[in-house]
């Protein structure tokens, strides 16, 4: 399928989604509370069926966070990457693990890093950190005067 | 340009004339050091990308069994020197100094690479590598590079030969100390 396609598909059932195709990919804004829903149509619809979610990350904007899914379809070779917006002070978004397996470890690395917290994942547990740490220092804001110099 | 060709080392001792041929006479301490030198057995151990150049000079293009290091050891109880290969992070600290410990006296250390050296390009604003694994265990031989060449490796290993040949101190060095032309007669 091509971007118009996809597009034309998804303004169908969500009227409300913007898209900017800028990049590489075509990326679409989704609110928080709408991932999931089209995250489910961008899954089971038979003419998009993305069955590939290769990346999922968090990006800290310094007034906001950014999920960032980058999904793809193995049987009809288009990718997309869709990107959520988050509340800083109380990032609050509800897990895709449902719908890609592979979001159970990267959602564990951005509940870690980012302090992101992921709503019905089914294993929420620190990854990469030590148990007694605080802070997230994927944060533009992290301090940590024993083990960072500062440039 | 009439430079006097560069010998090998030879072994160390001297030959006293005695009929029929020559007595060899040496001191224990000087022929285990000679030894030890030319059988330098590395531990196999990497954590980024240092370890592909470490696996490429001890492949078939560049050989570091040349030089005596072709038996690379997966367990620190067999192995004399330990490369560090890469970033060292906090929570692999531990486990470096642990595998040092491990190690059977006499044991080396060369750190290989700017990460290893220094923290190299993870120097500023990390909040998890170490700024120079010699803040873990003492380094014998420093390699400069991100990553260094095989040849660079080669030049530490040699450079680690030398040391050991001269009596091992346990001292730091840098790379260039034991890499002036032989003034030795």
């Amino acid at each position: 399928m091509t971007n118009e396609e996809i597009k034309t598909k998804l303004s169908a059932a969500f009227p409300e989604l913007t898209y900017e195709e800028t990049q590489e990919w075509m990326q679409i804004n989704v609110e928080p509370a709408q991932l999931i829903p089209v995250a489910e149509l961008l899954r089971h619809d038979a003419s998009l069926n993305f069955d590939y979610l290769f990346c999922l990350t968090c990006i800290d904007w310094k007034t906001h966070l950014t999920m960032v899914y980058h999904l793809s379809s193995t049987q009809h070779r288009h990718t997309i990457i869709v990107k959520s917006k988050l509340d800083r002070t109380n990032p609050l978004i509800h897990t895709v693990c449902h719908l890609w397996r592979t979001a159970e470890l990267h959602e564990r690395e951005v509940f870690d890093l980012f302090g992101v917290k992921f709503t019905n994942h089914p294993d929420l547990r620190r990854l990469l950190l030590t148990d007694d740490w605080n802070g997230f220092p994927l944060r533009k804001d992290y301090e940590d005067p024993v083990n960072m110099i500062k440039l | 340009m009439t430079e006097k060709k560069k010998q090998p080392d030879p072994f160390p001792g001297k030959v006293h004339p005695a009929p029929g041929g020559g007595i060899l006479v040496s001191t224990i301490d000087d022929v285990i050091n000679w030894a030890r030198s030319n059988s330098l057995w590395p531990l196999v151990f990497g954590t980024s990308c240092c370890a592909i150049e470490m696996m490429s000079t001890a492949s078939a293009k560049y050989d570091w069994s040349r030089f005596g290091f072709e038996v690379a050891r997966a367990t620190p109880r067999q192995a004399d020197v330990i490369i560090i290969a890469g970033t060292i992070v906090n929570k692999m600290a531990p486990v470096l100094k642990r595998l040092y410990d491990q190690m059977a006296e006499p044991k080396y250390v060369i750190a290989m690479g700017a990460c290893a050296t220094s923290g190299g390009p993870f120097f500023y604003n990390t909040y998890s590598v170490v700024k120079g694994a010699d803040h873990v265990i003492p380094v014998d031989v420093y390699v400069a590079g991100c990553p260094p060449r095989p040849e660079a490796l080669l030049h530490a290993l040699i450079t680690l030969q030398k040391k050991v040949k001269e009596g091992g101190k346990r001292e730091k060095i840098t790379i260039d100390k034991f890499w002036e032309p032989h003034t030795k007669s």
